[in-house]
């Protein structure tokens, strides 16, 4: 090989390397890396394909669902019959109404019918006589709503507040390291059921927020409140290391306002962190919230959520245990394929990085 | 050292000021409302309303009330009986709330210390066996089942194991959920709470075999790691002696928090679903009745653990430690 005609220096790398190869260097973003060593990830794929999958199902359910199952997530159907091949809706008249009622006066509930009723109590009726299938589609779009509601808000004000207490330091980062430990004093599931309880009594009416006592926003709030130190307190480390290096200095020199160093150098170097983040605790969250709904702090019945069916089913799970595995089995596809995603995720964008979710 | 240890036991009694305020809030001031017509029942007449109000002092301003209801969490905590009315009050039955926690501490305890024991060693067994396998297999076997643990709800899985185990077999494994004091049977309390503990335990084994993998994976490639090796020791020895002395040091942290926030009603939906009457289980089954005051009992005594125990942490730590301790 022909010596090169210069040194190799930063100026003269692009021309060396035409020479060489005939190709110039393509700049390349920390973003597009981490996307080349994700894509060659396929079980974090195939994890996020699943997760689409349960979304869209779940998401898509007040459009497709009625014309399926022909019933809403909250009405009951107790006299309903069932005769192998279709569902007859009460009052049934007529003698030749042969086969098995929803709910039995014993007490007994209809098992799944899986495809042979054309589409009507696919995975069986719950005691009220109501379609677990379309309980389960309903509620998946509520713990859904919650898990990636509550994510979104407790990522967007731990960035918020770990970039303020990075950023100024002093008595404000005093205070909100602080509050930080005061939510961290509580076990996270008691402080997020006394919040719950206490809320779901009358609903929230202070500071001119007015929110009703079954409305959603409540489970999303608390849950993205007490979670948002175990976000903050990383992140706010990351922040005040990345406040003493020199670009931040040169930034500073420059006159670039708080707002521009926070927003525009900050940020972009604590955002992949935040991804994983939220990714990871959307997964948490959802599981946050099918504990709160289960005791009864969360999503209030008779909205539907996983947590709440599961607590539906519990107390027949000798006769129909399909009522408590359905949801259960919901739950931990949706939350094991957001933690294989996210591991990848982490993995593509630092791999070193030490970002954790505790529960 | 002394110094140290003051100063870290009055900042703990700071935060437990701040966390009783914060509990104050949330249960007097957010639900809104009047409490006294709750607990006045369905069909309260006025004159009832105004003497509930007085009794249970919520005709006071708010800092009087806290100060009452901090008086009356002191004395619930006195030894001996109670006048009915001087107490921590449930809102529903009237029960004393502080006695009522002390009621199922027993049970909570062993809970506790029992599945403690089985999440440390089983969750140091995964992370280590797993580190020590990286990229072959067995880590491959073993990572997933973490992952599928730490995804499964702790509830569910509980219901399940129960059903499975206890419920539908003709003849169970497991007793059917409830507790039986140690006292009147050890074989049959150690019956009662095997299942309990290996529920509780499996989210925790899986949550600290994967930090522990990666902060093994980490330290490996530390030069004192190099160094004991090149010096010739066993593979053996370094892991032990060089490798998880460091590891396990974000691990311990892990395990007293958890471990404080479990025997401060932490495992209130484990307790809820093998039905072991301990604090957790005492707030889930007033949360139905959204009764405030045992809630918010069992709410400053869990944070009461995990402010004590992350203090006594952090003298731990000072005394192993010497970078830690404060000049």
């Amino acid at each position: 090989m022909a010596e090169p005609a210069t040194d190799f220096t930063l100026d003269t790398a692009q021309v060396l390397a035409e020479e060489e190869h005939g190709a110039s260097i393509v700049g390349r973003s920390p973003w597009y890396l981490a996307w080349r060593r994700l894509r060659r990830n396929y079980i974090a794929f195939i994890a996020l394909f699943v997760f689409v999958v349960i979304a869209v199902a779940c998401s898509l359910a007040p459009i497709y669902a009625h014309h399926i199952a022909h019933t809403a997530p909250n009405a009951t159907h107790t006299e309903d019959i069932v005769n192998g091949k279709q569902v007859l809706s009460a009052p049934v008249i007529g003698t030749d109404a042969q086969g098995n009622v929803v709910v039995e006066k014993a007490g007994g509930v209809l098992g799944p019918t899986w495809w042979h009723a054309h589409g009507r109590f696919v995975l069986g009726a719950d005691g009220l006589g109501r379609d677990v299938a379309v309980r389960l589609l309903y509620g998946g779009l509520n713990s859904l709503k919650i898990g990636i509601g509550s994510a979104l808000i407790c990522v967007m004000v731990a960035v918020l507040l770990a970039l303020l207490a990075g950023f100024y330091g002093g008595w404000v980062d005093w205070i909100i390291t602080r509050s930080f430990d005061l939510i961290w004093a509580f076990p996270v599931l008691l402080l997020a059921i006394a919040l719950g309880s206490a809320l779901s009594i009358n609903g929230f009416h202070h500071f001119g927020i007015s929110i009703s006592p079954h409305s959603l926003w409540i489970p999303t709030l608390v849950i993205s409140y007490v979670y948002v130190p175990y976000v903050g307190r990383p992140l706010r480390g990351q922040i005040l290391s990345l406040r003493e290096k020199e670009f931040i200095e040169a930034a500073i020199g420059q006159g670039a306002s708080p707002l521009r160093i926070m927003f525009s150098d900050l940020l972009p170097n604590v955002a992949s962190t935040a991804l994983v983040f939220f990714t990871l605790i959307i997964a948490n969250n959802i599981l946050t919230e099918a504990g709160l709904s289960f005791l009864g702090a969360g999503v209030q019945p008779p909205n539907p959520s996983w947590g709440t069916v599961i607590q539906e089913g519990q107390e027949r799970i000798i006769s129909a245990p399909w009522l408590t595995l359905a949801p259960g089995i919901a739950i931990v596809l949706t939350v094991l394929s957001l933690n294989i995603f996210g591991d990848g995720l982490r993995d593509a964008l630092d791999p070193r990085a030490k970002v954790r979710v505790e529960h | 050292m002394t110094a140290f240890i003051i100063r870290r036991f009055l900042g703990m009694i700071a935060v437990l000021f701040a966390v009783s305020i914060l509990v104050f809030l949330i249960f007097i001031i957010v639900p809104g409302g009047d409490p006294a017509s709750r607990i006045a029942g369905k069909h309260p007449t006025p004159q009832n309303v105004v003497n509930i109000k007085k009794k249970w002092g919520f005709d006071k301003p708010f800092y009087v009330q806290y100060y009452e209801m901090m008086r009356k969490v002191g004395t619930g905590l006195l030894p001996g009986n109670h006048s009915q009315y001087d107490v921590l009050r449930s809102f529903d039955d009237q029960t004393n709330v502080v006695h009522e926690i002390k009621k199922g501490m027993p049970a909570t305890f062993s809970l506790t210390i029992g599945a403690g024991l089985i999440w440390l060693f089983w969750g140091v067994m995964v992370g280590v066996l797993s580190a020590i396998t990286a990229g072959r297999w067995a880590d491959r076997m073993i990572t997933t089942v973490a992952l599928v643990g730490i995804s499964m709800p702790v509830f569910w899985l509980g219901i399940i194991t129960r059903y499975f185990l206890a419920e539908k077999p003709s003849h169970p494994w497991f007793p059917d959920g409830g507790y039986v004091p140690l006292t009147a049977s050890p074989w049959e309390w150690y019956k009662h709470l095997i299942l309990p503990w290996f529920v509780l335990a499996v989210l925790f084994i899986g949550f600290y075999g994967r930090v522990l993998r990666s902060n093994i994976l980490d330290t490996i490639n530390e030069d004192y790691v190099r160094t004991a090796r090149a010096k010739g020791l066993t593979p053996r020895r370094v892991l032990a002696k060089h490798v998880l002395r460091n590891s396990l040091i974000p691990v311990v942290t892990l395990f007293g928090l958890d471990f404080a926030a479990v025997l401060g009603g932490g495992a209130i939906l484990t307790e809820t679903v093998f039905e072991l009457h301990g604090v957790g289980f005492y707030a889930a089954e007033r949360v139905g009745a959204l009764d405030l005051p045992p809630i918010m009992g069992v709410t400053l005594y869990g944070a009461f653990f995990i402010v004590l125990f992350s203090a006594i942490i952090d003298v731990l730590y000072a005394f192993l430690d010497p970078r830690i301790r404060p000049a």
